[in-house]
């Protein structure tokens, strides 16, 4: 039987051989699936209309005409499924990497994904490994229409066992993407949806930055800001507008939401003092009620204020028309940055 | 190769008469009766019989300890020997077992050692044994999602071109769940040599097989998925090693899975914290007991001069000696090792569960230093 424990790529080494020209984030997705299909044969991508299609982002385009049926098809349409057969994949030896439509669809695999894909390496005392990575296009900022806009991760930071990675730019998307296939454990990835066609922040030659750390986008001495995924533009923004101020805001691109990077978040905030985290899904409950807390815990007598949160509201996620209200955007991040007590 | 194939598979319903071989009563199903099948070997049945004995002998076993507190629970498979030893008896090594909680017996006949197999009842740890060992899969408890692991799984070994097959044992209850269709649509589509042994022994807990289902018999979903169907007696060893050894070597010979539902009864509680009592009448039981697994392939064998008293004393000596083990390696303490708990949860260390984990151990220090005990 062909159990196998190579692996799709030195994480080390993780920029595209042909990065000469800018690349939207959904080549770079697209690049990073093609690099790791090309490399280790074990590596098989499937889901709903990831074939000949390419997905309903296009990010699998062309995988099916390039590598074959058997090894990027289209799935029956059940995420249950999906998720359920990667498993018995990855058990098997395979490297499977699946699609979640979009954000909310990926709930019929809650059960799947929580009681076994987090669980499997943990029940089995380490013997059996679930390399699969669950790529879920997240967040809103697109118009989409019900069930289509929701940030679901703190439903997997939630769960042990799971890592979950979130790239805010294409070079993120690439090395991130490949050190998931690569790694031996789950990942959820996660794909803001509103970023697909971005180019700025292009991949680079050279090494990148491990998926498991965050990384400081911006410097700046009042303030860290604490983005992740889509929030880390508004967060740039937000600094820009901030210097009109003379606020001087460092922005953290957390990337990793789980493990989290305690190391280069508490020297940020150990340096400025104050912190906010950004996200976009609801507040109560939410992965920045974590963050502020697990921040407290470990620097609260640097801290010279509470750290806030600015989020979505404790509401379902609206139509199109009113996302615009929900979204944090830089203005409502300065208004809640003006509420700090600034002189002390 | 591709795993989706455009042609239609043809409606065919399976058979409304559970098939089988060796009738209630110990006698041969009449040649005209048994659709064009013959007995297995004389060999195969006396190795059905020895391992259904022992592995009742065991279960009794188990089933006592868990009265007694060695256990935290146990789901006895007690009347279900024919469709669990038979489906095991009828794979190769190099197949592969999806099992449920309520197959331990299974488990056991693919050769896990007793305290690995009972880790999780017991509450050692979740899964003992090592699946790539004996190639079985843990016991899952969420029902049905074993079935699309073992479809998975199957499509991998189908993609690499290995001729393996997988078994996916799932209950009357759990085919209710939207799982159990998933995995049954995506073997359908994918070919996938997955062989769904249903043991539909009547109650899912309390609620009994017509709160589960209006249709006629848990077989017809197999048409509505394009895939061969049958209906077995699941106390008749003969007819379920027979039918899962076809699907079998169907499967890994290219033919795709099989849906087979196992007529049978569980014969004990769902768990030894049930009352049966309040759900299903006396008279029921006594009437499935007639129809024994065991009794009947021993009056089979005995009238076929195939058992005497020498064989049966063997069997009897092994079962004793199978209950012994297994009351020895629950009896003896389970080496438990709280430090491993952070253990496997990622192949990548996580430092803040380093802290947890040291955290632990201070408290635990502290407590064998006669410091604050809790």
């Amino acid at each position: 039987m062909a159990k196998t424990t190579e692996t799709a790529a030195d994480p080390g080494v993780t920029q595209p051989a042909k990065a000469a020209k800018p690349l939207t984030m959904a080549a770079a997705l697209n690049t990073a699936m093609r690099d790791a299909l090309t490399e280790d044969s074990n590596v098989v991508i499937f889901g709903e209309d990831v074939g000949p299609l390419g997905g309903v982002f296009r990010i699998t385009d062309g995988l099916t005409r390039d590598f074959g049926e058997d090894r990027v098809w289209d799935s029956p349409l059940a995420e249950s499924g999906i998720i359920g057969t990667a498993i018995g994949m990855a058990m098997y030896g395979l490297r499977p990497i699946v699609e979640m439509q979009f954000d909310a669809f990926s709930y019929p695999a809650f059960e799947q994904i929580v009681s076994h894909v987090a669980k499997m390496r943990n029940r089995t005392r380490g013997r059996v490994s679930l390399p699969i990575v669950i790529r879920i296009p997240t967040s809103g900022g697109i118009g989409g229409v019900e069930h289509h806009s929701d940030s679901s991760e703190a439903y997997w930071t939630h769960t042990p066992g799971l890592t979950v990675v979130t790239p805010s730019n294409p070079a993120d998307a690439y090395s991130m993407l490949r050190e998931a296939i690569a790694s031996d454990d789950p990942v959820i990835f996660l794909e803001p949806k509103s970023h697909y066609w971005m180019k700025e922040g292009t991949p680079q030659s050279g090494p990148a930055l491990p998926m498991n750390k965050a990384a400081v986008v911006r410097e700046g001495t009042d303030v860290t800001l604490l983005s992740y995924g889509p929030t880390v533009a508004v967060a740039l923004k937000t600094a820009k507008l901030a210097e009109d101020e003379d606020l001087s805001v460092e922005v953290i691109d957390l990337r990793s939401l789980s493990p989290f990077d305690d190391e280069t978040v508490g020297a940020s905030v150990r340096k400025t003092s104050r912190a906010a985290v950004i996200h976009e899904a609801a507040q109560f409950g939410g992965y920045g009620a974590e963050v502020a807390a697990r921040v407290t815990e470990r620097e609260f007598y640097h801290l010279a204020a509470p750290i806030l949160r600015i989020t979505g509201a404790d509401i379902p996620f609206p139509a199109p028309l009113l996302e615009k209200h929900y979204l944090p955007t830089p203005e409502r991040i300065l208004n809640a940055l003006s509420t700090w007590e600034w002189e002390v | 190769m591709s795993l989706t194939e455009e042609t239609r598979a043809p409606a065919v319903l399976p058979d409304a008469e559970a098939f089988s071989l060796i009738d209630a009563g110990g006698a041969a199903v009449p040649e005209k009766q048994r659709r064009g099948y013959d007995l297995p070997d004389i060999d195969v049945l006396k190795e059905l019989y020895r391992r259904m004995v022992i592995a009742r002998r065991w279960d009794t076993q188990v089933t006592a300890l868990t009265r007694q507190g060695r256990l935290s629970t146990y789901p006895s498979a007690r009347g279900q020997e024919a469709s669990e030893i038979g489906t095991v008896a009828a794979m190769q090594d190099t197949d592969w077992l999806f099992p449920t909680y309520r197959d331990s017996i299974a488990v056991w006949s693919r050769g896990v050692p007793t305290a690995e197999l009972l880790s999780g009842f017991r509450g050692d740890w979740h899964c003992g044994w090592d699946p790539n060992e004996h190639r079985t899969a843990p016991q899952a408890t969420p029902l049905a999602t074993q079935t699309l692991h073992a479809v998975g799984f199957a499509t991998a070994a189908k993609l690499k071109n290995d001729p393996i097959a997988t078994v996916a044992f799932i209950g009357d209850g759990a085919t209710s769940e939207g799982d159990a269709h998933e995995g049954f649509n995506f073997a359908g589509v994918w070919q996938a040599p997955t062989v769904f042994v249903i043991q539909n022994n009547q109650y899912a807990i309390s609620v009994p097989i017509a709160k589960q289902t209006r249709a006629r018999m848990l077989a017809d979903r197999a048409v509505g998925y394009g895939i061969p169907g049958y209906h077995v007696d699941g106390n008749d060893a003969a007819a379920v090693y027979t039918i899962v050894s076809e699907a079998l070597e169907r499967a890994r010979s290219g033919g795709g899975p099989t849906i087979i539902e196992c007529l049978t009864y569980r014969m004990e509680p769902h768990t030894n914290s049930d009352d049966p009592s309040r759900y299903r009448d006396a008279e029921d039981v006594a009437a499935w007991k007639d129809k024994d697994p065991i009794d009947r392939l021993e009056k089979y064998l005995t009238a076929q001069d195939a058992i005497d008293d020498a064989l049966r004393e063997e069997i009897a000596k092994e079962s004793e000696d199978a209950a012994a083990a297994m009351r020895d390696a629950m009896n003896a303490e389970p080496a438990l090792d709280p430090m491993e708990l952070f253990e496997h949860v990622y192949n990548a260390p996580r430092p803040a569960l380093l802290e947890q984990r040291n955290a632990l151990k201070a408290e635990l220090d502290e407590i064998s230093d006669g410091g604050r005990v809790n």
